[in-house]
């Protein structure tokens, strides 16, 4: 089999998994005010669920530009090393543009998929699995934030929680198997009560809160267990 | 939302977010060996990915502060959620366990 055949193949499954979760994203898009055309932009340009979400969250409580971004890097951090990863496994034909294209695309299920291949990547395969996650994302999305404004509130109300419950599944396996995984989970979660409930804590806004529940334990994380080469 | 406040938010989300993509696959071309900041690394998707999650989880359902019954959802959403990731299952499996549980506990309120 090709190695274009090969990464659209390898492609389908992540692209029917984003059409359902861009689904539950662009109804939240909606019942926060954007437009559907505004939301199928927002899942074309940025690619990625989490920083989406919170983006939007941002938008519709009126923050500034500055906040914004620094929520996306603080967020979206995790592709850097992704990304630094994969510059070890890339072959000869990936130069500078190929490489500046395919950053576009790499997501934690389509680097995930990328870095099991064995042997070096080449273009063919990379951009021939990018396709399907694309066209699911976008397509979701656009799925979705029809239906947000069609659908009754009960179905809106039970679909509002896939998306946590996609992230539930990324944290707590890793967190059942590793204890300083465990920790950072604990962490941040009783930082981000902490944000959203104690007096004073509670008047930083979200975006800010986030932040700083994310840093403040993953740096404590990274201090009290290193992580080896060989654990990654 | 209006685009003159939209599209200034997409330029600096999808900037932002290309830019922490790209600038490592195009520059870097040799391995991290600082610990702490390797280690940094690999922590933060899960402290982003929990900060988001609680207790946002909770409000994700329509409860405001009085609808009590979509809180009831989505406190069962989130057991059910955990529990069936707790036990390994796929992101698409408990996405809709989560879903499943709030529809059963929602639709109490047909009934009274």
């Amino acid at each position: 089999m090709s190695d274009r055949r090969r990464g659209l193949r390898d492609g389908i499954p992540i692209g029917l998994g984003y059409l359902s979760v861009s689904f539950a994203f662009g109804i939240q898009a909606v019942s926060l005010g954007l437009s559907p055309l505004q939301a199928v932009l927002i899942s074309m340009t940025n690619l990625t669920s989490a920083g989406q979400l919170a983006g939007i969250g941002l938008m519709a409580g009126g923050a500034s530009l500055v906040e914004m971004a620094l929520a996306q890097i603080t967020i979206n951090m995790r592709y850097a090393l992704m990304s630094l990863s994969l510059t070890q496994r890339l072959g000869a034909d990936m130069t500078g543009l190929r490489r500046a294209f395919f950053a576009f695309g790499n997501t934690d299920e389509i680097f995930a998929v990328a870095s099991g291949q064995k042997g070096e990547l080449n273009h063919h395969y990379l951009y021939a699995l990018m396709l399907a996650p694309y066209l699911g994302w976008s397509l979701g999305t656009l799925l979705g934030s029809l239906a947000g404004t069609l659908l009754p509130v009960f179905f809106r109300d039970v679909l509002g929680i896939a998306i946590y419950g996609m992230f539930l599944a990324i944290i707590l396996p890793p967190a059942r198997s590793r204890k300083s995984v465990a920790a950072v989970v604990l962490m941040a979660a009783c930082l981000s009560l902490a944000f959203r409930y104690l007096p004073f804590l509670r008047n930083l806004s979200g975006g800010y809160a986030m932040i700083i529940s994310a840093v403040v334990s993953a740096a404590a994380a990274a201090l009290m267990f290193p992580v080896g080469e060989e654990d990654e | 939302m209006p685009w003159s406040r939209f599209l200034p938010y997409l330029a600096v989300m999808a900037g932002v977010t290309y830019l922490i993509r790209a600038l490592p696959l195009t520059l870097v071309r040799r391995r991290i060996r600082n610990s702490f900041f390797r280690s940094f690394l690999y922590y933060i998707p899960y402290a982003v990915l929990t900060a988001m999650t609680i207790p946002d989880i909770l409000y994700s359902t329509g409860f405001t502060g009085e609808n009590w019954l979509a809180f009831a959802g989505a406190a069962g959403g989130l057991c059910a959620a955990g529990f069936m990731a707790l036990r390994g299952h796929g992101l698409l499996t408990v996405a809709l366990t989560a879903c499943g549980a709030v529809a059963l506990i929602q639709s109490v309120a047909f009934f009274i």
